[in-house]
Formats: C-alpha cells, structure tokens, sequence
C-alpha cells in the first residue's frame, strides 16, 4: 500500500516537473529576453517582435517564412516570437496576447483582414508598428500597418496562367486547399485571366495530403481533356505528380511556391515550373523595416507594397535552388 | 405518491451531508484545483500573464469556450455527444452574415433566423439518435459533414468567394454588436462581453441541473434512459431538448464570433467540438454520462483559454506548441483525478 502510494506521487510529482523542465529548456530565449531588458536603458536595439502569420504548425510554405523570421532575429540580435493559427478568433488572440506582452512590433498575415481590424487597432493604440506580409495587400494601409511586404496574388496567378497557356494547356484544374484562404480564390482567378482556357477550380484540404491526391486524381479520371493542374502550395504539387500518375493522364503540373520536393520535380521535368514568392523574405525583411522603423523611423515601401515575388523556377535554373530549398530557405 | 413514511429509518441518502463534505464531493473541485494551479504556474513563469490585459486575453479565449462547454456538459450528462456543435457555430456565423451583407437584413432578424437554424440541426439530431437508437457519435459526426459541405458549398454560390465580410456595415451591427462582442473596460483592461455570458450560462445551467425537475431528468436520463423511463421520465423528450439547446447554443457563440470578427470564413469551426467535450470531461463530466456539472466545465474551458495563451506568454516554442497544451491539460485532469479521490478518501 505504501509503497504504491509512493510511486504515484512520484508519478504525479514527475508529470508536473514536465512542463517546468520543456520550460526550461525553451528558456534560453527567455534568459536572453531577461538580459535585453536590463539593457534596454542604454542600447537601442533590444527589441522584441511578436509575428502572428495564420498558418497551423507543420506547414512547410510557412515553416521558411519562420527560418526567415529567425534567422532575422539572429543576425540583428534581437527577439522574434513567431506563432499561428488557422483559426481567425484565435490568430486575433494572440495578437492581442502580443499586445498585452508589450512587444516592440507585430508582423501579421492577413488571410483573413477583417478579423484583425480589432486587435490591430489595440496594437495602434498601443503604439506597437504593424507590418502585413503574405496576403491581404488591399487592406493592409486600412489596417494601420506600416508596410505590406508580399506578392499580389492576382498578379501571380495571371502570370501562371500564360506560361501554361504557352506549354499548351486549355483545359486546367486550379486545387484550392484551404477553403477560406481569399488569396487562394484570387490566385485562381489570375489563373482564369491568364489562362484564357477553361478552368475548375477543386476543393482539398492541406491537412489530409493523401486524401487531396485522391481527389485530384478522381477528376483527371472523371474528365480525360483536362490537360492542365495548378497546385497553390508544394505538398499538393508533389501530390498532384503522384496523382497525374495513377491517374495514366498527361495533364502538365505548376504549383505555388517551393519545397525541396517541388524543386526536384521540376528537375526531372514531372512539374513544368513553380511560381516562387520566395517566401523567406517575408518572414526577413518585416524584421529588418521593424528594427528600422524603430531606431530610424523609416518606413519602406513609399505606401506601395515590397514584393516578394512572383519569380518562376522552371527547369533551368531549378538547380541553383535546389540545395537552397532544401536548407529551408526557399 | 404521498403516504407518508411515518416510520420507516431515515434512507441514508436522504441524510444531510455536513458543509465539508458536501464541498468534496462537488465535481468540479478538482478542475478547481487545477485551474489554480494552471494559474499559478504561468503567473510564476511570464511577466504578462496575471496583468489585467493579460486575464482578459486569455478569459476571452477561454469565454466562447466555456459557454459551449457548458452546454455540451448538460448533454453529456444526459448521456449524449455533439459532434457537430463546432462546426454548428461557423454554421451560425455564416447565417447572420450572408442574411446581414447579401439580403441586406437587419442583423437581429439575422440572428433570430441562425437561432431557427440551431433550433433545427438540434432538432434533427436529437429525433434521429431518439428514434432510432444510434450512437450519438455516428449521427452528429455526419450532420458535421453535412454542414461543414453547406457552409462551403451555400457560401460559395452566395457570394462567389469563401468568406464572408462586411459585417460591420449592416443594419442593427452596432447594438448587435453592443450586447455580444464588445469590450467592457476594467482595471484598464478591455474585457470581452462574452465573459459575461460565459458566466451567465454557467449560472443557469447550474440552476437548471441542481434546482429543477428538468435538471433531475437529465441526470436520470444520462444514468440510465429505461430505468428513467421507468420512473416516468420523458426520456425521448429531455434528449431532444439537450440536442437542441446545444446547437442553439452554437448558433449564439457563433453569432458572437461573427460579430466580434465582422467576417466569418467557411472553413472556421472544425475541431473545436473536441475542445468542448475536452473542457467538459476536464470539469469531471463522465463521457458514459450521468455525472457532471456546469461549473465544472466552465472551470474546464478556463483551463484550456489559460493553457493555450500562457504557451503564448511563456514564449515557448510554436513548433511544440500542441504537445505543451496536450501535457497541460493531462497534467490539470491528472491532478483533478487526484484531487478527487482524495476527497473521497476523506469523505468516508
């Protein structure tokens, strides 16, 4: 009796060190914080971002936009917390948990403007500087954000478009794969425009990948004279080679953005090209305008948007990128 | 029913417990305690936590939260699960904002016609599981896909895009606005309005669950549908009206998202119908039901809001973030579990 009564206390006591030690070992970043702030007086580069993007965790697009982040943080020597999530209310949270915690600027990403109007007016008044990245562009200035650093997603669908146009597809299937992500939808109408063919736009879901493959494979079955697809994100690319495949069709692949998947398939010629935004400088280059926005008061951009992109990796200069892509860099 | 037992002993259930404890074997003491301790530990380890904007940001997490989880709570004591009360309030919120920004209807009337719409999901759900006997799991799980297809597909040949924005221009948004998603300043922090709901409801439900006829049908009910039956209960009737208040109750909080966000995207509200259950079963809810208590699962949902943005204060890193939250919440249930049999330990 004692003696079990012993080990689960120990068990429960052990449970709740857990915590207190994974606290611990993500503490080098506090124990840094902690030292910044005793020297804050004097310096003036102690600073902390907070960037909030609306990606859950795992994303691989999302993932280079946070080594950017970083690696910003680390050559500037300053702080960057970096946290998503898909859903609005949430993303508006810890936003507003940014605030609360008194951060020195906020990069956000606006898939969804609406829902941040709130919590990025608290950081106004906070004083806190906003800079938007990745989508949302139109609603960026509205928002009073400094700086929208990005890619026009319309613009980037068109120009993806043509040079499908040009490979000779006219029939093509544009794979949205988040449902409520509006640049996605606009990158899919550029498409249309560019494209001057028919084009179906196709529902998947980024959280089941095989399951995307599937379906994407069902309508190539469905419909032999689509000779085209448009993937918006490169795990879906490199799902849409495999269901190209089992599918026996000859429909031509492009996709959005890059992996090291998607770059070694454009090698081999299964995916014809990938239409870069070269994402890393989103996650950078907000770091670099905050820290100067803060020392310099200058604000990048003259109220236009810093492109990222569109650049196109096609088989040509597919190697040069290749080991980049696989650093996590592009 | 009203002979008198003149001289039959006292049943020994009927004897009144003492004040302590009556206090032990509340359900929700040991959610209780690890709240307290969820609080301590994050209050310990991060500057911004136990400031008053800090307590409203993570009370606002947890607020829409903790009303659902109130609610799926009454359900799961009486015995049933709602698999499609997460998706229910995106349901909701695109309800009220198509009717407000495409129909151009006031935003009451909106409102009043996504509340018909919970009234009725709930309505189905609680006829199909009452009539024909399936497991609750199987028959909301599909009424979840059912309507996570319509959110997407209606919305999509509504308004030709996937999110629906503009709230904020409609007719009757701001005194919408006013009584669901506003801010309340106190202590110079802006507190959300919904934390007063989410306070509201628990009172009721509490009331409800502990101080009337009805409250005592869902405990039977959840205890054992025949023998409730047996004793008269209207067991087919009660199961119902839980269905439907909990999809009502969706359509509520996903008017208040709605409001709160003035846009709401098609994709929004799957998962969350775990963190419910996950809130209610923290605030000593048992999942084969019968057992509960509202406070219990309000105390649940604080635990899941403190939990997931203390993560955020602490600055812990994101790529864990789950694995964080997943620890802390066994370690708060483990320690409620704990808490609870040492209080039964004490009782005898």
């Amino acid at each position: 009796m004692v003696t079990t009564r012993f080990t689960k206390k120990r068990a429960l006591i052990a449970l709740l060190a857990l915590p207190l030690a994974l606290a611990a070992c993500t503490d080098d970043d506090g124990g840094n914080d902690a030292g910044n702030e005793e020297g804050g007086g004097g310096g003036g580069s102690d600073f902390t971002f907070a960037v909030v993007t609306h990606a859950s965790a795992g994303d691989a697009f999302w993932d280079v936009v946070q080594n950017g982040a970083e690696a910003a943080a680390e050559d500037l020597g300053i702080e960057v917390t970096y946290q998503g999530s898909g859903e609005p209310d949430e993303q508006a949270q810890l936003i507003e948990a940014a605030v609360s915690d008194e951060v020195d600027g906020i990069v956000v990403s606006l898939a969804n403007p609406d829902a941040m109007r709130e919590p990025l007016a608290s950081a106004e008044e906070a004083g806190i500087p906003v800079i938007t990245i990745n989508s949302g562009e139109n609603e960026s200035a509205s928002l009073g954000a400094i700086t929208h650093v990005g890619q026009t997603e319309t613009v980037a669908g068109q120009g993806a478009g043509e040079q499908l146009a040009e490979a000779g597809v006219t029939n093509l299937i544009c794979v949205i794969h988040e449902p409520g992500n509006i640049g996605l939808e606009q990158r899919c109408e550029g498409a249309t425009e560019g494209l001057g063919g028919t084009v179906e736009n196709l529902q998947v879901d980024i959280n089941d990948v095989a399951g995307a493959q599937t379906t994407i494979q069902s309508s190539l079955q469905a419909d032999p004279s689509i000779n085209g697809v448009l993937a918006l994100n490169p795990a879906i690319g490199v799902a849409a080679v495999d269901a190209v495949a089992g599918a026996g069709s000859e429909a031509q692949i492009a996709t959005f953005d890059l992996s090291g998947d998607v770059v070694s398939a454009i090698e081999d010629g299964s995916i014809l090209f990938a239409v870069d935004q070269q994402q890393y400088l989103q996650g950078y280059v907000p770091i670099v305008l905050l820290k100067l926005y803060q020392e310099n008061n200058n604000i990048m951009g003259g109220g236009l948007p810093v492109l990222t992109g569109p650049g196109f990796v096609t088989q040509e200069n597919a190697a040069t990128v290749a080991d980049l892509a696989e650093a996590g860099t592009r | 029913m009203t002979v008198a037992p003149a001289a039959a002993p006292p049943d020994e259930r009927m004897v009144t417990a003492g004040l302590t404890r009556r206090f032990l074997q509340r359900p929700e003491l040991g959610a209780a305690v690890g709240a307290l301790a969820v609080f301590v530990f994050f209050a310990a380890i991060t500057d911004a936590f136990a400031t008053p904007s800090g307590i409203a940001n993570w009370l606002d997490a947890a607020a829409p939260l903790g009303i659902m989880a109130v609610a799926v709570a009454l359900l799961m004591i009486g015995g049933e699960f709602d698999l499609s009360a997460g998706v229910m309030t995106a349901t909701a919120g695109l309800v009220v904002a198509t009717l407000a920004t495409e129909y151009g209807l006031n935003v009451w009337l909106a409102f009043a016609v996504a509340i018909a719409v919970g009234l009725l999901v709930g309505f189905v759900n609680g006829i199909v599981v009452v009539r024909t006997g399936l497991p609750s799991f199987i028959v909301t799980l599909g009424m979840f896909l059912v309507l996570q297809g319509l959110n997407l597909g209606v919305t999509k040949v509504i308004t030709g895009t996937v999110q629906v924005g503009g709230l904020d221009d409609a007719d009757g948004y701001g005194s919408a606005r006013a009584l669901f998603a506003t801010t309340v300043e106190i202590f110079g922090a802006d507190v959300r309005v919904t934390v007063f709901w989410w306070i509201g409801v628990t009172a009721l439900a509490t009331y409800v669950l502990l101080r009337t006829r009805p409250g005592n049908w869902i405990f039977a009910v959840g205890g054992s549908a025949v023998a409730a039956r047996g004793v008269g209960v209207p067991a087919a009737r009660t199961k119902i009206a839980l269905f439907m208040m909990v999809s009502t109750m969706a359509a509520l909080v996903g008017t208040m998202q709605a409001l709160r966000l003035t846009s709401v995207q098609a994709n929004s509200g799957i998962g969350l119908e775990f963190e419910f259950i996950i809130a209610a079963v923290i605030g000593g809810c048992l999942l084969t039901g019968g057992f509960g208590s509202a406070v219990g699962a309000a105390l649940g949902a604080l635990i899941f809001g403190m939990a997931k943005q203390g993560i955020v204060f602490a600055g812990w890193d994101s790529d864990w973030f789950m694995l964080f939250l997943g620890l802390l919440l066994l370690i708060a249930t483990l320690l409620n579990l704990y808490v609870r049999r040492r209080a039964e330990v004490m009782k005898r």
